[in-house]
Formats: C-alpha cells, sequence, structure tokens
C-alpha cells in the first residue's frame, strides 16, 4: 500500500496539521519507507489470534456516582490562551 | 572522603539518618550542581527551592524525631512528562509552551511524599518520542560522556529520558524520574552507564503523566545502582484509583528482599535477539553477562521468542495510533499555543497551532497513527499489530516456562554522535528493537551497566522478568553489578 | 402529495409512489450525579465551566474512571426491552476535532457495545394500542460520553465554550430501519421516552437536551432496494423528528426523480424554515478512526450484576397495560392513557392503594382521572406529579360520590374547590353543606310544597300530560338547591303523582 502526495495531504487534513506542497512531497518517501517496512506484519498468520487488550490481566474497576470533582472553574481556565466570561473563546464557529 | 554528590538515593538517606550532614546540605549540593550543568542543557525548568523546601521538611522532620520516608531529603530530577503543580510541563514540546499544571501527577506526588525534592524539570526528546534527545523543542540534551578519542564531538544521552539519563551519570542528581514506552529508561540508562528500570506495566500510575502510547507507557526510575532503583520505585508505584489500568496490588519491599544470589534460578538466552550486524562488543557483553549470571548460581537456558522480528513494526504502528489520539488534545483551545493566522476559522487554527507547536517527529508520528487507524486500514495495520502483539506476549509466556528470567543487551550499539542518525527515522527506530518486545509484553526489564566499549563508552545489559515478578530482575540485575565492578563516571567538561 | 392510508405513508411522485425507510438514533441523557468518566456534577443549568473536572477539560495526562450508575442504567434500559446484555464490551475513541470535544475524540462503544438486539412495541393507536401495534427492532444500546456546548452569539468574533456537560453520559439506542412513516417514528420516539422514564434510566426531558434524534431517512419504491440515506443530526422535538422525515422524504423522491442521486451526509434541521439543509465541512465525518481507547480496560459484566438490574425494574408500559386491561377491567383506552407515563400509572395506583377492593373502584377512579384530573391540569398547565390535588383527597372524593354522600353534578363542583382551596373534599361538603339530601320525608314536605303551588300543573298532569313529569323533577331539586337525591325525587314523585 503505497502512499501519494494526495493521500499525505488528506491524513494531514484529518490530522489537523498544517503542511505546505513542499513537505507533503517530503512527506511521501519518508512514510512510504516506514510503512513499507510495518507491512512485514501481514506475513504473520493471525487468523486465530485475538488483538491484544489488556496486556497485564485486570479488569475494569468501576467508580460510584457520586460527585468528587468540579467547582474549579480558576483551575480549568489558568492556562486558556483566551478566556472570557467563565468561558473558552475561540474563533468564530459557523454552523 | 566521598563528595556529597557522588551519592545515590541510599547513601544520602543513611547520611542524613547518621547526621553526616543534612538535607539541606544535600540540596543546596545538588543545586549548584545544576547550575553548573547549563552547557548540558539537560533541565528545561530549575527549581531550586523546591528542593531546599523537601530538604528543610526532612531536616525538621529528622530532628522531631519522625520517621523519614523513603526518598527523605534526596533531591531529584523530573522528567518534564511528569505534570508538576505550579511549575511548567511542556513534554519538551512547543504546543505545550507555557503550560502551567493546577495538579501533580500521582507518580510525582507519591515521590514528594516520600520526601524527595525536585531540583527541576529533564528535557527530553519532545512527547518522549524518540532515542536520542534531539526531537526536543528546546534543544539536544547533551551526555556528559565523550569517547575516547580525543574528539570531544557531542554524544546522545539516549532518549527519550535523555535529560534524566544525563543528570544522574554526570552526578547533577542523585536520582531521576523517567518514563519507558519502548525503551525510553532503558536505552538512555545504557548509554549513560547508571541503571534505569521499567516496572510491570500498571504499577505506576499514569495519571498526570503526559500520554504518549497508554497501553505501554511505563514511569520507573533511573538511578546510580540497583538498590537506588529498588528503593525509588517502591515510592512511585502504587496503586491508583484515578488510572483505570493501574494495578491494585500492594507495592513489596524489593530493597529488602535484594539478594544477588541467584541458585535456582533460570535465566534464558533468546536466540532471536542475536540480531544481524551485532556489534562484536555488544555480544561480548552478553557473553560476559551470562558468565556473571552463572558466577551467581543461575543456570542458564536458550530459549527462543519467535516473533521478536515483528515486535519493532508492531510497536511502530500501536504506539503512533495511540499517540494520534492523544495528542488530540493539543488544539490552542484550553492550554499551551495558539497560532491563529489573520481570519483564521477554527479548523485553520487547529492545523495552524499544530504545524507550529509539534516538532517533526511528532508530526510524522501523528501522521503514521492517523493513516493506520484510517478508513479501510484499520484492520490491515492495527488489528493485525495488535494480534502480533498477542503473540509475542504467547512468546514471554512460552518462555516462562523454561526459564525465570531473559538476559539479553539493552540497545545494539553504545551512543552515537548527535547528528548521526537524525536523517533517517528508520535507523533510529532500530535503536529499541532489544527493549520493544517486553514493552509489548508490559514486562518489567531493567538496564543495568556491565561494561564499556572500546572507545570508553558504557554498555548495558537487560533482565527481563515475568510479569509482576520486580524482584527477580532487581536481584539478578544486583549480582550483575556486583560482578561487573562497573564505577566508570564521565569526566566533568562542561 | 401525501397519502396516509392506516398503515402505509406513501410520496406520491411523479413516477408513481414511494416508500420512506426510517432508522432513529436516540441519545439519551443517563440519569447519573456524576459524570460518565469523572466525578463532575451533571446538573442542568451551573454557571459556565464550573461542573468540568481537568478531566473533562483534557489536561494533559488526565485519565477516565468509568461510573458505575451509568452502566447500571444501561444495562437496566437494556433489559426493559428485551435485548441481550453483552457481558463483554470495550469502549472506542471517536476521533475528531471540534471546540466542544476537548479530547479530541469522543469515548463511544463502536465495535463492542454493552447491550445488542432488543425490541420495542409501539402503536399508532393511542386509545386501543393492541389493535395498530407494530414492534420495532432496536439494533444495540451504547453508552458514550456527551460534547461541551459552543455559543455563537456573545461575542461578534469569537464562540465561547462551555464544557460543563462534556462527558456527561449518554446512551445512543439505534433503531433498525423499521419504521415507514413520521407517525411511526413519533410514535416509537414515544415509547422509547415512556420506557426510559418508567426504568429512570433518563428523564426524557427533550428541551433541556436529555434526549435527542439523529434521524436516517431514505426512500424507495415500495419493496425495492434500500435507497441512500442522510442523516438530520440532533433533533429535539417529537414534531421537529416528524417535520425532518416528511422534508427530507419529499426532498430525496424530488431529487431522484429530477435525475439526481442522494448523497449519504449529514444535515442539520432549521425549524424556522421546517427544512433540513447539508452541514458544511464535515468531510472527516466518516472517517472516525475508531480503536479501543487504551486507557480503559474491556467492561466485564458478572451475572450477579445483570440479576439485580433485572429485579430493581419497575413493572414497565406494556405489563402494566395489560393489566390494567385483564386484571383491573378498565377500558383499553383508560389502560393506555394511564399507562402512557410512569407518573400518571403511580398517581393512579396511589389512589387505588386507599381503597381495600381496588378492582371495585378501578373503573370509576379511572374515568374520574382521565377526565376531570386530566381537564384541570390540563386547564392549569401542570404535570400529574404536580397536581394541587393528592390521590388520598381524590379517593375521598370519589367515596363521597360513591356512598351517595354527594352526587357526580356536585362533586365536580367539590372537587373545582378543592383545586382552588387545596381543602379535603368532606370539609368543603360540610362547611357549604352540599350533603346531598336522600331523606324521603325532607323531600316529600317539598314535593307537597310544589304540588300545592301548582295545582293546575298537577291537575293537567294527571290528566295524561306526562311531560310535566320534568317540571316537578326540576321546581323540587330547586327548592333543595341541587342537594336533593335525583333518584329518590324520581321514585316520590311517580309515587305521589300517581
Amino acid at each position: 500500500m503505497s502512499i501519494d502526495k494526495e493521500t499525505v495531504k488528506k491524513i494531514a487534513s484529518l490530522s489537523r496539521i498544517a503542511i505546505t506542497d513542499a513537505e507533503a512531497d517530503a512527506f511521501v518517501p519518508e512514510l512510504n519507507q516506514i510503512l513499507g517496512w510495518v507491512e512485514q506484519l501481514g506475513e504473520v498468520d493471525c487468523s486465530k489470534v485475538e488483538p491484544m487488550t489488556a496486556v497485564i490481566p485486570n479488569k475494569l474497576r468501576l467508580r460510584d456516582d457520586v460527585v468528587t470533582d468540579g467547582e474549579i472553574r480558576d483551575k480549568i481556565l489558568a492556562n486558556a490562551p483566551i478566556a472570557d466570561h467563565g468561558f473558552f473563546a475561540v474563533p468564530k464557529v459557523i454552523e | 572522603m566521598t563528595e556529597i554528590y557522588d551519592l545515590g538515593i541510599a547513601g544520602i538517606r543513611s547520611g542524613i539518618a547518621d547526621g553526616d550532614f543534612t538535607a539541606r546540605e544535600v540540596a543546596e549540593t545538588f543545586n549548584a550542581r545544576v547550575s553548573a550543568a547549563k552547557p548540558l542543557n539537560a533541565f528545561l525548568v530549575e527549581t531550586p527551592e523546591h528542593a531546599l523546601a523537601a530538604a528543610d521538611a526532612t531536616d525538621k522532620a529528622r530532628a522531631a524525631g519522625e520517621t523519614l520516608g523513603k526518598m527523605a531529603g534526596v533531591p531529584i530530577g523530573m522528567k518534564d512528562l511528569f505534570c508538576t503543580q505550579g511549575v511548567e510541563t511542556t513534554a519538551a514540546s512547543g504546543i505545550l509552551k507555557g503550560f502551567v499544571p493546577q495538579y501533580e501527577s500521582t507518580v510525582s506526588a507519591n515521590l514528594f511524599q516520600a520526601g524527595a525534592g525536585m531540583l527541576g524539570k529533564l528535557n527530553l526528546d519532545q512527547f518522549a518520542m524518540g532515542s536520542s534527545n534531539e526531537t526536543s523543542a528546546f534543544g539536544n540534551v547533551i551526555s556528559p560522556w565523550r569517547r575516547n578519542d580525543g574528539g570531544n564531538s557531542d554524544l546522545t544521552p539516549g532518549g527519550s529520558s535523555g535529560g534524566s539519563a544525563a543528570v544522574v551519570s554526570g552526578r547533577i542528581a542523585p536520582a531521576a524520574t523517567g518514563t519507558d514506552t519502548g525503551g525510553s529508561i532503558r536505552q538512555p540508562a545504557a548509554f549513560t552507564g547508571i541503571t534505569g528500570f521499567k516496572p510491570t506495566y500498571g504499577r505506576c500510575s499514569r495519571w498526570g503523566t503526559i500520554a504518549f502510547a497508554s497501553s505501554l507507557d511505563q514511569a520507573g526510575p533511573m538511578a546510580h545502582d540497583v538498590r537506588d532503583c529498588a528503593i525509588m520505585l517502591e515510592a512511585m508505584a502504587g496503586f491508583d484509583a484515578k488510572d483505570s489500568t493501574s494495578l491494585d496490588l500492594p507495592v513489596p519491599d524489593w530493597e529488602a528482599a535484594l539478594n544477588s544470589n541467584l541458585a535456582g534460578k533460570k535465566i534464558g538466552i533468546p536466540k532471536e535477539y542475536r540480531v544481524e550486524n551485532m556489534p562484536a562488543e555488544i555480544d561480548a557483553l552478553w557473553q560476559k553477562g551470562i558468565e556473571m549470571l552463572k558466577d551467581a548460581g543461575a543456570h542458564i537456558v536458550d530459549v527462543s521468542l519467535p516473533h521478536t522480528k515483528y515486535a519493532l513494526p508492531a510497536y511502530y504502528i500501536i504506539a503512533p495510533a495511540e499517540a494520534s489520539s492523544n495528542l488530540s488534545r493539543y488544539d490552542g483551545v484550553r492550554y499551551g499555543l495558539r497560532d491563529l493566522p489573520d481570519g483564521a476559522g477554527l479548523q485553520d487554527m487547529y492545523a495552524a497551532t499544530r504545524e507550529a507547536g509539534f516538532g517533526p517527529e511528532v508530526k510524522r508520528r501523528i501522521m503514521i497513527g492517523t493513516y493506520v487507524l484510517s478508513a479501510g486500514y484499520y484492520d490491515a495495520y492495527y488489528t493485525q499489530a495488535q494480534k502480533v502483539r498477542t503473540l509475542i506476549s504467547q512468546d514471554f509466556d512460552k518462555a516462562w516456562k523454561s526459564c525465570d528470567l531473559l538476559l539479553a543487551p539493552t540497545a545494539p550499539s553504545a551512543a552515537f554522535g548527535l547528528g548521526e542518525k537524525m536523517d533517517d527515522p528508520l535507523a533510529m527506530y532500530l535503536n529499541d528493537v532489544f527493549t520493544v518486545p517486553s514493552s509489548l509484553a508490559g514486562l518489567p526489564a531493567m538496564s543495568v551497566p556491565a561494561g564499556l566499549d572500546g572507545k570508553g563508552l558504557p554498555l548495558g545489559l537487560q533482565i527481563i522478568g515475568k510479569a509482576l515478578d520486580e524482584q527477580s530482575v532487581f536481584n539478578a540485575g544486583l549480582a550483575i553489578e556486583e560482578r561487573a565492578g562497573f564505577v566508570a563516571k564521565p569526566e566533568q567538561w562542561w | 402529495m401525501v397519502k396516509m392510508t392506516e398503515s402505509t405513508y406513501r410520496i406520491q411522485g411523479g413516477t408513481g409512489e414511494w416508500e420512506v425507510v426510517i432508522g432513529l438514533e436516540v441519545h439519551a441523557q443517563i440519569t447519573s450525579k456524576s459524570k460518565l468518566f469523572s466525578g463532575a456534577s451533571t446538573e442542568f443549568g451551573a454557571e459556565p465551566n464550573t461542573q468540568v473536572s481537568l478531566v473533562d477539560a483534557a489536561m494533559p495526562g488526565m485519565l477516565p474512571t468509568l461510573n458505575a450508575e451509568c452502566v447500571r442504567q444501561a444495562v437496566r434500559t437494556g433489559l426493559a426491552i428485551n435485548a441481550q446484555i453483552n457481558k463483554y464490551s470495550r469502549f472506542d475513541r471517536k476521533n475528531y476535532f471540534y471546540a466542544d470535544l476537548p479530547q479530541g475524540y469522543q469515548i463511544s462503544q463502536l465495535y463492542h457495545p454493552i447491550v445488542g438486539e432488543g425490541v420495542i412495541q409501539i402503536s399508532l393507536d393511542e386509545k386501543d394500542p393492541d389493535a395498530h401495534g407494530k414492534a420495532i427492532g432496536v439494533e444495540r444500546i451504547h453508552i458514550e460520553q456527551d460534547a461541551g456546548k459552543l455559543m455563537h452569539d456573545q461575542h461578534p468574533t469569537m464562540s465561547y465554550v462551555d464544557l460543563n456537560r462534556c462527558g456527561v453520559a449518554l446512551m445512543e439506542i439505534v433503531s433498525k430501519p423499521d419504521m415507514t412513516s413520521p407517525k411511526e417514528a413519533a410514535a416509537y420516539v414515544r415509547k422509547l421516552r415512556s420506557i426510559l422514564r418508567y426504568v429512570g434510566s433518563c428523564d426524557g426531558n427533550m428541551e433541556q437536551g436529555s434526549m435527542r434524534a439523529d434521524v436516517n431517512v431514505s426512500v424507495r419504491k415500495p419493496g425495492g432496494e434500500l435507497g441512500t440515506r442522510t442523516e438530520t443530526k440532533n433533533v429535539n422535538s417529537m414534531r421537529f423528528i416528524q417535520a425532518v422525515i416528511e422534508y427530507e422524504a419529499q426532498r430525496q423522491v424530488d431529487l431522484i426523480e429530477d435525475g439526481g442521486t442522494v448523497v449519504q451526509e449529514t444535515r442539520l434541521f432549521d425549524p424556522d424554515r421546517n427544512e433540513t439543509r447539508s452541514m458544511r465541512s464535515k468531510e472527516d465525518a466518516h472517517d472516525y478512526r475508531y480503536f479501543p481507547d487504551p486507557d480503559l480496560l474491556p467492561l466485564e459484566l458478572e451475572d450477579d450484576f445483570i440479576f439485580d438490574c433485572k429485579a430493581s425494574l419497575p413493572e414497565l408500559p406494556d405489563e402494566k397495560r395489560a393489566r390494567y386491561k385483564n386484571v383491573l377491567g378498565l377500558s383499553a383506552y383508560n389502560a393506555a392513557v394511564l399507562t402512557a407515563e410512569h407518573e400518571t400509572a403511580l398517581w393512579f395506583e396511589q389512589l387505588l392503594d386507599t381503597s381495600d377492593e381496588p378492582e371495585k373502584i378501578a373503573s370509576s377512579a379511572a374515568n374520574w382521572v382521565t377526565s376531570e384530573l386530566f381537564g384541570a391540569l390540563n386547564r392549569l398547565g401542570v404535570g400529574i406529579e404536580n397536581s394541587p390535588v393528592s390521590p388520598a383527597q381524590a379517593a375521598e372524593l370519589l367515596g363521597l360520590v360513591a356512598d351517595g354522600t354527594i352526587s357526580g353534578k356536585i362533586a365536580k363542583q367539590v372537587f373545582e374547590i378543592m383545586l382552588e382551596t387545596g381543602d379535603g373534599a368532606k370539609k368543603i361538603v360540610e362547611e357549604q353543606g352540599l350533603v346531598q339530601e336522600s331523606d324521603t320525608g325532607a323531600i316529600e314536605k317539598v314535593i307537597a310544597e310544589v304540588m300545592a303551588a301548582n295545582e293546575d300543573k298537577v291537575a293537567q298532569y294527571r290528566d295524561g300530560k306526562d311531560k310535566l313529569f320534568g317540571f316537578f323533577v326540576g321546581q323540587t331539586m330547586k327548592a333543595m338547591q341541587g342537594k336533593a337525591n335525583p333518584q329518590v325525587v324520581n321514585e316520590l314523585l311517580k309515587k305521589i303523582l300517581g
């Protein structure tokens, strides 16, 4: 599965990473090299193998339904690039 | 007399207990070492006042006759992947520049609870993605070690916990925290002649540690020797209800049970780790290790881990896939960098922010991760990789039927020069060939320094144990440590 | 042109009739105190960003921990629709970027949902549900996180982000494409809402966004291959759901007949224009890069847990309706109306509980509740849970009618006073002297007076002018201010007039 420049641009867009044309060109051989290498996994017969879920056997614990958190707006907003009237602010979104 | 800065955790502990020096003297000593070590670029933030405050608390507690914590009076370096309350935490990425956590990671909180102080936040590969510390947005760490060829070229301390390795080997901090996703504690420990331990996945809480690959990330100690690692890991580990993958098990007293007599233990030598083009020096070191373990009473057996060659490719699907998702939160909305070009909308802001904030290796891995999870490729890449991971884990399970521990080199070479591998990502990835399989299986593993190569650079041996059997790993490490007699230290040139 | 027959809904196009195929994905907020993966409160209407934990804000290094109550409520809901409960389920990440989604992914369940296939019985005839019933398949129920909220109208160039809702637990209840008309879709949502409220797993409050639907619509020639569907997101009322279906079906038919093709896409409903439109910039919508969340382990349920969930379920609407009909002997209509809402049924049952023989009063009580009480509540604009008259007070009133103390007519008068004053029926009847007069002596006395005052009419009646009987009844009742027992008055008049 070899990827082309268009695919690189699509991945970059899905990843929300702006790239220039030149950068996309540079990514093509680089990603192809890495992907070509990982594709050797296809050799392994995994028809009877389950994908790994928990690396060390462990059970998902359930938390009691109790309010233990919140009311920390100052902490939540402390690092915000822009906070206004208790909200985070982002460029206007048109839906 | 031994200088304070030559002491490790156990030495500082007994010195304070015996009244040889105060914790404050220790903190002042290391604070001075930190200030003097700027050429190494190991610290991103220095926190001398934190170290002093913890030291004073220890001195006060000792004066009051209180029982001191395991790490009382020990000032440590903190890998900048652990969020520290009120202290800038960036994961060495521009995207988190200026981010000041309003919370303390469980691991750092546990260490402070045990009496440790913090000298500062340590440089690393950006988001722990790298094996040479060269992906940091704030410049690479320079290893205190130099080749004995008189060339004085700068070497890598390894990565991703490069800052941690550099400061411990340079006697700038008596110990430091590390994190290991595919070898990020063990490889830099090997490159710098120190001891580094990655515990069983789930021993150390991941809460408050900036995530790289959630199913692989584990915190661990980096210190002078096996005993120090045991002490420090006891302080770091423990059940944490805030981490759903945390193991609800008591923390054993590993230090108290240290025992280098390996009589009755079987050590497996995995034949697949004898890779092509392995330098003769590495092979020779491995042989030396085998002899040392035999000498400690262990029985050596050959074992096979047939899927070893697939570990790296599986890792380079799973880790980037998880990372691509884990790093989606860095979007310029709530914290960190925001790059808002004129007239940009929300999605443009994301793309510009992430373009400006992430380094090339991080972008590369996000792109790979996004691709392998994308529609139509998920099964061929991600599901297949997780199946191979199951096979790799099963390889270990089978090996444990004939042995208790595995011995292998930590890395396929000694430290390399900065810039030597940066142009070839794949060559860089191959550095993790011996450390990644045990990471994929979540097993405890450590690197102990065992010798020097022809150029005077440290080489490490790796011991891999069964899940939850950290004790046997520590014990075998101690057996090697006692026999290797590794005392080499980098000359202070900085 | 829409043609509605009893069970088929067809769009009449230029090329003939078209059938509509509808599937609904209902997002129901699970009733819980804290969020799905954090300990922050779920309370509605708090100050912005005050009900947000470090986890909800996706601070670096934060990790999810699963709320037991949300799991329990999802399992109870599954059991209530006779669905398969999956003892093994997993949480997956659905990756996309939006300002209301701090993690950059929503934790959901794609590959292994907690609840599998189930079924919901709906009816198009509320008066007799058994007559026009239909079974709608439920494909699955899974648990997921809600997103935060964006506000666009507070600042000229910025949108504001409030994360209070972010991380609140939702159940997504996915139906099979089994519905074929707007009415069926509405009936399905109504029934689902009723079940959720009975179970207590969701308050069903559509105005507050506790329940909203993604509406999947496609059209096809009757019996033909399924067409391409569109998904209209976040429709938050029963009326809008029907409007979306009507609009989309017609739009798709027009599009196809004009030679176009329906594009599989996400659309938005605009209630002001009563139309749907394509959502801009949703090119990523079909590449969410789902994968199992590595921060969470598989969720494994024990048999005991499922058993306890089952044991905790109340009697559900279908069972209750059958019991009301078959055991209490209510009419199909009364049984349906009284069981549609859990609160109504509870109120009605409290009323019955005041009697030692509930079966005996059930029918009259049911009639009274569905006519008098509902009428009054309607006028007052309050729900039964806020009724100014309690079940015990109603029982007192109905008791006075049953034992003949007051007439049905007076009862209406007393009820009005009860609604106004909150006083009990007995007190009102006593204070206002509304007790019915059944004493024959007293009535005979009045009759004698009436006859004496109207001797001419008595003579006419006795001469055969039968219809004057009503005149005497009226005069007698009037003289007794309406309190005379009308039956006794009738009997006595017949006897005395001869």
